[in-house]
């Protein structure tokens, strides 16, 4: 994610100085963002070489790992945040990845494109899967395995026994508070253990 | 216009204090540099070297224009480490057969060949050695300490030995220590020496002859292990050297080259017997088994990892099984305990261990990005 409004938004839900993984960080421009005016450290984590090149290249500490093999590096509670920002459609198990934030991350924030957007619900009414800004992908060619909605996710972290700190919606880089499940392209949480 | 390259010596006469408790005197070493040293010597980078290779680290000689440096795909002018930007210094070890004092060598103590006799030599002790050649070229604090394989262990190794004489440290295709399958191979290697009727329990050189045999299976076995099985398959596969005229193209016999790798392995085992000491394989392998900067901290390798303090740079390869990905992550892992600055790449190259001295695009443009950040933080003064 490199609109800059999103990342802003983002950052805002990061405390000055935490120490920071940014699971799935892409060319680490948010830990850069992080770095530079919020005092933030740590490392990102990102499977793909060239977004891994680009970390370097920026002088970001980036970590060349499959998220779909765990967090075995990384010891409990042991980062003060944890992202995943649009890293969540892209896992195999992301109930795990979601544990395992958790289990790693004194705070868990969560950022994926949802699905139950007024939007993708017309395109949906259609009869057809919806192509947008946030889904910009056509259904038969796309990196994404999994959509999911506002309202499912807060259903998964109530299931695995996470507190919601904040959850809200985020449309055109503004935060979205009511009806966020229906007006927001993007759903926001901020979680922790109970 | 090619990198010239010189080597050149330095004699140390006070003794070197070695882990085995033994110390060796009056030796030298042999290094070469490559670049320049910036006006506040901030600009070294110290590189290090593995089982089979040199000072000889980029450019080549002018009288032999062919004599390429082991990592000078690596290293020169405008390469992923830049000589234009960075003083580079490649160094042979105590106990090596290309320059630095080593087996072959008199020991001023008694006047005599070391040969066999020649002390156990550790990567600690290396790192010391050079430690002191760094000193006597005025070199307070490295921008970067570097190596792949074994050069990789002297590079972490420096990394707790002089934790304040480096800002970064890039450790390539290596291992916080061997496992017992990589000291088996060694073991497998030296046995093929030391059981060399030519070896003359390591004082061959009196008798004039050198234990070839033994190097050249030393060699092989080795060879093996640094390849991957995808690259020896692609490479030779079932290819016969001369197919005779039979249905299966076979000669049934037992001792003749029958298989293009059979072919292979024996031409790079003829090859190395005729320039490496059996003496030096011996004590290089023995450093590599040694190597362990846990074991004093009962095998917690993030509490060895607690006294580095620079930045890391790790690169390991996907197909290599000598120094798996798995022990990198071993390392990344202990400096993220100790909240360290790392970066960690994993290149999908099919070459096995050799995939380190090898051109891969991935490789070189992340080594180039890690370097390009130093450069920018010498803040140009090279």
């Amino acid at each position: 994610m490199s609109d800059p409004l999103i990342m802003q938004a983002i950052a805002r839900l990061v405390p000055q100085g935490a120490r920071v993984l940014d699971l799935g960080c892409g060319d680490g421009a948010l830990l850069a963002y992080l770095q530079e005016y919020k005092g933030c450290t740590g490392y990102g984590v990102e499977l793909d070489d060239a977004n891994v090149l680009a970390c370097v290249q920026r002088g970001v500490n980036v970590l060349q790992l499959n998220l779909d093999q765990g967090l075995k590096v990384f010891a409990d509670q042991s980062f003060d945040v944890v992202l995943q920002i649009d890293t969540l459609q892209h896992l195999r198990n992301a109930e795990v990845m979601l544990r395992e934030t958790a289990r790693v991350g004194k705070i868990g924030i969560v950022a994926f494109p949802n699905f139950a957007h007024w939007f993708n619900r017309l395109s949906v009414l259609r009869g057809r899967m919806p192509v947008t800004k946030r889904l910009p992908y056509q259904w038969y060619d796309t990196p994404n395995i999994r959509v999911g909605t506002f309202a499912d996710f807060a259903d998964l972290a109530c299931k695995n026994d996470l507190q919601v700190l904040d959850a809200f919606g985020l449309q055109h880089g503004q935060e979205v508070r009511l009806w966020p499940n229906l007006m927001a392209g993007t759903a926001v949480f901020k979680l922790q253990r109970r | 216009m090619r990198l010239i390259a010189t080597p050149q010596s330095m004699t140390f006469e006070a003794p070197l204090p070695l882990q085995s408790g033994a110390s060796i005197r009056g030796y030298s070493l042999s290094y070469e540099t490559y670049g320049t040293l910036n006006a506040d010597k901030s600009n070294a980078v110290l590189i290090c070297h593995a089982l089979n290779a040199s000072h000889h680290v980029a450019g080549v000689y002018a009288d032999q224009p062919d004599n390429a440096g082991w990592w000078d795909n690596m290293i020169g002018p405008g390469k992923p480490l830049d000589t234009d930007r960075f003083f580079v210094i490649g160094v042979n070890n105590l106990g090596s057969c290309f320059g630095s004092t080593g087996p072959m060598h008199v020991n001023p103590d008694t006047g005599r060949v070391y040969g066999a006799d020649f002390p156990v030599v550790a990567v600690a002790d290396w790192v010391n050695a050079q430690a002191r050649l760094l000193d006597a070229l005025g070199i307070e604090q490295l921008a970067a300490v570097m190596g792949g394989s074994l050069g990789g262990m002297q590079a972490l190794s420096w990394t707790l030995q002089y934790p304040e004489r480096m800002k970064h440290a890039v450790v390539v295709a290596s291992a916080p220590n061997l496992n017992a399958e990589n000291i088996a191979f060694n073991e497998v290697a030296r046995r093929a020496i030391v059981t060399d009727p030519d070896f003359h329990d390591g004082h061959f050189y009196a008798h004039g002859v050198v234990p070839k045999r033994g190097l050249r299976i030393a060699r092989m076995i080795g060879h093996i292990t640094y390849l991957s099985d995808d690259v020896m398959n692609e490479k030779f596969g079932r290819e016969l050297r001369s197919a005779v005229n039979s249905a299966t193209g076979y000669k049934y016999s037992t001792q003749d080259v029958e298989f293009q790798i059979e072919s292979y392995l024996r031409y790079q085992g003829d090859k190395f017997s005729e320039y490496f000491d059996a003496n030096t394989y011996l004590l290089i392998t023995r450093a590599l088994d040694y190597f362990d900067p846990a074991r004093t901290f009962g095998g917690d390798l993030s509490q060895a990892l607690k006294r580095a303090i620079c930045k890391f740079l790790l690169v390991s390869f996907t197909t290599d099984w000598r120094f798996s990905p798995a022990r990198s992550r071993e390392i990344v892992k202990g400096l993220i305990d100790n909240q360290r600055d790392v970066s960690y790449a994993e290149i999908d190259a099919p070459h096995g261990h050799d995939a380190f001295l090898l051109d891969d695009e991935r490789y070189m443009n992340v080594v180039r990005a890690y370097f390009g950040q130093i450069a920018n933080s010498l803040g140009g003064a090279a």
